[in-house]
């Protein structure tokens, strides 16, 4: 069963609470956590393990060849993301801008652009008892999150069984990464903090999930800061409050230390219990 | 030399537009002929990528020998204009156009 | 006309919150522009009145015209998201997993897929309580972020600082590192990053700041929560000594941020003589080196 863990707003405590949980729940059963915040990727700053295998992710890219090439310029024409360029004595390609929708080789009447892989990021994957961690980084320069997103998710297919508990840690916000990371889960958990900007951030997370058709759920998080509106926002629009993790100081400083929280503090256990709960109830009925 | 100016209209005393790719016009001075041209560069500021080399790849087909802007072009758009032999000067952004190609004669442009 | 761009890395480190607080205390001097085209927050504390909305176009979608349709697939065969699937007999566009490439209208031998540009949003010119002007988007949901609707913004607040004769332009930036941060950096003359003291924090301020230095921006930074983790705070001035980045101030852990923030005030307005204060001479600090 695939979770998303998604937000509006980013620093509501999305990879606090996925580390926290697939700690928790790999004490009893094997669990995939995945951090598709691929731009910036944390959750491996709170979890160790043995790395298991590692591969470099690619994107593929036009590459020219100039023999053939006859400087017409159609690889121009038929590209919408001005990716490639007809200058007076050749083919430029500008690889980020590049979206490899292979329009401009499959289409070239000489066949001078050929389709090459071009490193975009970097996969990781470790384990560590119950515990499956996958981890995936853009390389500083690229901008296009989405090709990497959705070849990590395609990784823990190929790997896992659809049987297993699987986490997205998904990035923030309400743009296309979120859409890549969040359209084939199960279930979206969202969290938030009950502040004005956690409520406002948290209704466009919300008008994405009910666009997307998902089941989700809200968890609170830093709760006893701010005011009582996301209880309320929740209330009236019959969205389940699953959890509510506590705020305070300590929790902050150990959180900064990059330790994990439910060791310690049991007041977070507690609420990270409702969460299991949650997710095991939509197992059962699925 | 014919001279390209990044431009926020089509006057001598118009002010210089700092930006390269997103210019919204180019003044293009030529010294032989003393002959003046513009271009409206708008549709090209207007997309949503690729604005800096669209830009380079309009400016080459003016044959230009000299860019002057303000910040310089981007990483894209450089590596256009470089293929172009287009000589650029720098540092004109909070000028007006007449402005400009005074610093530019008087070597005052990096 | 200077440009101050706030960016983080991380999100909820308190980047929106200071940059409120600084466009408080700048007053009229600045034109203030919301970046975090994603998840705009700024409005919640600068309380913007009379929006001048415009749509905001980006990206095309391409429609198949059943009537001309001869389902000959071609245009499924050809992409690459498998946006295509045939329902009910009928090939329709998913436009969720909808590149844009345009690569289907090109192929199709009937002519039957028209190219549409995306109406994916609005961007806004607002007045705001500080007797300024505010620049700020709201981009529609599942929409692509490109650079182009922080671009807009940017390039209005430009334009509007020029035409008011404002000394300076405050932009709340985007999170990451990616294509909306390059458009949020671009034209900057001086970045500030607000980071916290934390695993993470610093992680992801390096990563940014990793873009900040291609592009040569000079840099300051502000460090909030301050003195949740002293160790931490010494590991972030290591990095700004190494990287010549100026520290321009830091912040404790103070409540007082959210008790502000709930009732729609800048951390200035709620507690000038405490917190308000290090902004202040943040704010003063970062006017010299910009």
């Amino acid at each position: 069963m695939k979770i998303a863990i998604a937000s509006g707003k980013g620093g509501t405590g999305k990879t606090t609470v996925s580390t926290n949980l697939a700690s928790l729940l790999a004490e009893s059963e094997d669990v995939v956590l995945t951090d598709l915040d691929v731009e910036e990727p944390n959750s491996g700053l709170f979890i160790s393990g043995n790395k298991i295998h590692a591969e470099d992710k690619f994107k593929m890219i036009p590459e020219w060849k100039k023999d053939e090439c006859i400087l017409c310029g159609n690889c121009q024409k038929v590209c919408n993301f001005n990716a490639i360029m007809k200058l007076d004595k050749m083919i430029m390609v500008f690889p980020e801008l590049c979206h490899a929708c292979y329009a401009c080789s499959e289409l070239c009447p000489t066949k001078s652009l050929t389709m090459k892989p071009k490193k975009m990021g970097e996969l990781k994957h470790y384990r560590s008892g119950n515990l499956d961690f996958i981890d995936s980084k853009l390389i500083i320069g690229e901008e296009q999150a989405v090709p990497l997103i959705s070849q990590t998710i395609k990784y823990v297919e190929k790997n896992f069984p659809s049987s297993t508990t699987m986490l997205f840690d998904s990035p923030p916000g309400t743009s296309c990464p979120v859409i890549e990371a969040t359209k084939d889960a199960d279930l979206i958990i969202l969290v938030t903090e009950p502040t004005p900007f956690g409520l406002h951030d948290l209704t466009l997370a919300v008008e994405t999930m009910k666009k997307l058709k998902k089941p989700h759920g809200v968890v609170i998080n830093k709760f006893g800061i701010g005011d009582a509106k996301v209880e309320e926002y929740c209330a009236e629009n019959d969205i389940p409050i699953i959890a509510k993790i506590p705020n305070s100081r300590k929790i902050a400083e150990l959180y900064s230390t990059g330790k994990l929280l439910y060791k310690e503090l049991p007041e977070v256990a507690v609420e990270l219990e409702k969460v299991i709960g949650y997710i095991k109830k939509h197992q059962e009925s699925a | 030399m014919k001279i390209l100016f990044t431009a926020k209209g089509t006057e001598w005393d118009s002010k210089m537009d700092p930006r390269f790719g997103r210019t919204e016009f180019f003044f293009i001075y030529d010294e032989e002929t003393e002959k003046v041209e513009t271009y409206d560069n708008r549709a090209i500021a207007n997309e949503a990528h690729g604005a800096g080399p669209l830009t380079a790849q309009k400016m080459s087909e003016y044959k230009v020998d000299v860019l002057i802007t303000g910040n310089g072009p981007g990483g894209n758009a450089a590596a256009v204009v470089t293929q172009t032999g287009t000589k650029v000067f720098v540092g004109a952004g909070e000028m007006t156009v007449k402005e400009a190609y005074e610093a530019y004669k008087s070597g005052e442009l990096k | 006309m200077k440009e101050i761009v706030i960016i983080s890395g991380k999100g909820g480190t308190g980047k929106t919150s200071v940059t409120a607080s600084l466009a408080y205390l700048a007053n009229k001097d600045v034109i203030v522009a919301d970046c975090d085209v994603d998840a705009a927050d700024m409005h919640l504390l600068m309380k913007p009145i009379n929006d001048r909305k415009e749509d905001f176009f980006s990206g095309v979608l391409p429609t198949i015209d059943q009537n001309k349709c001869i389902k000959c697939g071609k245009c499924a065969s050809v992409c690459r998201w498998d946006a295509i699937p045939i329902i009910d007999n009928k090939y329709i566009v998913q436009p969720i997993d909808c590149e844009g490439c345009g690569y289907c209208a090109r192929v199709c031998p009937a002519d039957a897929i028209s190219m549409n540009e995306q109406n994916v949003g609005d961007w806004i010119i607002s007045d705001v309580k500080t007797n300024t002007k505010m620049v700020h988007a709201r981009l529609g949901i599942g929409a692509e972020n490109s650079g182009k609707l922080v671009a807009k913004v940017k390039n209005e607040a430009k334009v509007l600082a020029e035409k008011l004769n404002k000394d300076f332009i405050i932009v709340d930036g985007s999170p990451g590192i990616g294509c909306p941060v390059v458009s949020s950096l671009s034209g900057a003359n001086l970045v500030v990053l607000v980071t916290e003291p934390s695993v993470a924090g610093i992680h992801d301020v390096k990563r940014v700041y990793e873009l900040v230095k291609k592009f040569g921006i000079k840099a300051g930074c502000i460090i909030n929560k301050a003195d949740i983790n002293t160790d931490k705070v010494q590991e972030i001035h290591q990095f700004l000594e190494a990287e010549d980045i100026q520290l321009i101030s830091e912040i404790p852990y103070d409540e007082n941020f959210t008790k502000a923030m709930t009732m729609g005030q800048t951390i200035v307005e709620f507690d000038p003589d405490g917190i308000g204060r290090i902004l202040m001479n943040s704010w003063e600090k970062i006017k010299k080196i910009a």
